[in-house]
């Protein structure tokens, strides 16, 4: 079984191999001339203002909790998928069982949609 | 069998060491990097025990979606300089937690040593396909209808706490 996954193994060592490598190699070959322009964030962009950790605002936190939320109803949603095409007589059992589960969802959608949850302002 | 204990050795080993470094770092968003491996390597765990729905939940849901929370937390809370300067309010905990994980250790060890996992008989081996989506869908869609479908309530409430938590007062 596990001998399955052994094309992901090595797709995963070639890209980290890959990665690594090119940053060693262009370290070790690479002439190093820095200069006070080349080492701004932005060669010959904006001057950056203040550091890089401001605060975020708490509506990317709202978003990022909604996101989970419908990310775990989209994951019930996978092995319906794969099991809907060869369910045979059992599909429209299975339609409306994802019916209702995905009724109950809307019905949160709609709440925080008519909350204004979804307006950025 | 060789492989399967040195694919856990190495496993065991980056997630011990992801999580030891999780709570030594001083950067709170470099914690939640190291959070990340740490995921990814407890999702090839249950790669390794033939869950690989579950494998593949836990890196779509925790190093994807929850890692994204995480990391709107501390830049939320934007902590940089703040850490060192928190006082430990119980400075007797780090021993006293110490403690308890050396006794932890040494009560597994003895349980082991006791021959107490010897007892369980060897589990059959998983057909090929076992932990797909296919077959945790057909036990998900026909043997745990109900649990399923009180999962969307579940959902639905976590989405109105959420709403009602995070809302401004002019709502």
């Amino acid at each position: 079984m596990l001998v399955q996954y052994l094309p992901f193994l090595v797709l995963f060592i070639v890209a980290v191999a890959f990665a690594g490598g090119a940053m060693v190699l262009s370290r070790l070959l690479g002439p190093k001339r820095p200069s006070a322009t080349k080492l701004e964030p932005y060669e010959s962009g904006m001057v950056p203002i203040g550091g890089t950790r401001g605060r975020f605002p708490i509506r990317f936190y709202l978003v990022a909790l909604l996101f989970i939320l419908f990310d775990i109803e989209i994951i019930f949603l996978y092995p319906w998928a794969v099991i809907f095409l060869e369910a045979g007589a059992a599909r429209v059992f299975l339609f409306f069982e994802i019916l209702v589960f995905l009724g109950v969802i809307t019905v949160g959608y709609v709440y925080i949609w008519r909350k204004g949850a979804l307006d950025w302002e | 069998m060789i492989a399967e204990l040195v694919i856990f050795i190495i496993l065991g080993t980056v997630a011990v060491a992801t999580g030891v470094a999780v709570i030594l770092s001083k950067n709170p968003v470099h914690a939640v990097l190291f959070l990340v491996i740490n995921f990814f390597s407890v999702a090839m765990f249950y790669l390794v025990l033939s869950a690989q729905f579950v494998a593949f939940l836990q890196i779509l849901v925790y190093a994807g979606a929850i890692m994204v929370l995480f990391l709107f937390v501390v830049m939320l809370l934007n902590l940089t300089g703040a850490i060192e300067s928190v006082q430990d309010k119980l400075p007797a905990q780090k021993w006293v937690g110490l403690a308890l994980g050396i006794a932890l250790l040494l009560e597994a060890g003895v349980v082991t040593a006791a021959g107490v996992f010897r007892q369980v008989p060897a589990a059959p081996p998983p057909s090929p396909n076992f932990g797909t989506s296919a077959p945790v869908g057909v036990k998900l869609f026909f043997d745990y209808l109900l649990p399923f479908e009180v999962t969307s309530v579940l959902l639905l409430i976590a989405i109105v706490g959420s709403i009602v938590l995070a809302r401004r007062r002019t709502y």
